[in-house]
């Protein structure tokens, strides 16, 4: 008994980008913070690209608290909603073809986020990933690093509770 | 030397990211600083409801935080947060302002302890909480 025959690379891929594109494109904070994110299969990795206006010490210059905690808890809530979403593309319950309202998830909720200053943001490009260190039904909990030239030499993380929406049908 | 009032204004209005979300210092008490941000879409997290995002509410809490430490009474000269945890009560009602105040409640040479609370139009439900650690430099 042989396995059903793999759809040719590019139709999973489209398929798996355009999910995670619409995902991304249609909160207008992560737009206006310059956030993108790269995707090797289902692992994330969010760039903040930099802009002048991030900078929260121009004598140093260094980038704003508050935008290095905007940017963990976005990487936090894309990677959330993805990994359930991307079961849902890979199970075949999800049909990107479909309008977007009928399969795009609800956003988790931050209930709590607390980042660690590490190091000060220097006024160039940042990178994030998350990991999801426990998702049930309801509550899930995540961790973010974020890192500038060194993937070693972190210069914040963050640990995030997040309420997870209900599903779409119930 | 500048009164604090001085310093808090500067340090809203001349910080790029400060400036870039339209927050504006309302009041000066002793050991507190508010500071409001306006309502704008490009801050919205959830396009469902159009609830702004929890990172633009941190960056108010932040932002006012670090105001209340560079305004102490004791005069440090700059500062930079070593951590900031938030809880979100609510979310912020579309539309409306938030506000936040921030207490700098213990400060040591080199540590200064804060905690902020934001809110809406409903003065009675806060929004959201902070508290964290900043950094402290002295001229020395």
């Amino acid at each position: 008994m042989s396995r059903p025959r793999p759809e040719p690379m590019q139709i999973v891929k489209q398929r798996r980008d355009a999910a995670l594109d619409a995902l991304v494109a249609r909160v207008p904070y992560i737009q206006f913070l310059g956030i993108e994110f790269d995707r090797r299969g289902d692992e994330l990795t969010a760039t903040l690209n930099y802009a002048d206006k991030l900078i929260g010490n121009p004598m140093l210059p260094a980038l704003h608290g508050g935008a290095t905690a905007a940017f963990l808890e976005v990487t936090a809530i894309i990677e959330l909603s993805w990994n359930s979403l991307w079961a849902e593309i890979e199970s075949g319950a999800v049909d990107v073809e479909r309008p977007e309202v009928e399969w795009l998830p609800r956003l988790p909720k931050t209930i709590d986020f607390t980042v660690d200053y590490l190091r000060s943001g220097l006024p160039r490009d940042a990178y994030a990933r998350a990991r999801v260190n426990r998702s049930g039904r309801r509550y899930a909990s995540v961790h973010v690093e974020a890192w500038q030239d060194n993937r070693h030499k972190l210069f914040a993380q963050a640990t995030g509770h997040f309420l997870m929406p209900s599903s779409r049908d119930g | 030397m500048p009164d604090s009032a001085d310093i808090a204004k500067v340090f809203m209005e001349a910080i790029p990211y400060n400036r870039a979300l339209g927050m504006r210092l309302i009041s000066l008490e002793e050991n507190a600083v508010i500071v409001e941000m306006p309502y704008d879409e490009k801050l919205i997290g959830d396009p469902e409801t159009g609830v702004i995002h929890g990172g633009a509410v941190s960056a108010l809490m932040d932002a006012t935080a670090g105001t209340a430490v560079v305004t102490h009474p004791s005069r440090p000269v700059g500062t930079a947060t070593i951590d900031l945890r938030i809880d979100y009560m609510r979310p912020a009602t579309p539309g409306q302002s938030i506000v936040a105040r921030a207490e700098c409640y213990h400060m040591t040479r080199t540590v200064a302890f804060i905690r902020a609370v934001a809110m809406d139009d409903d003065r009675a439900r806060p929004v959201a909480t902070a508290t964290g650690a900043f950094t402290v430099e002295r001229a020395s």
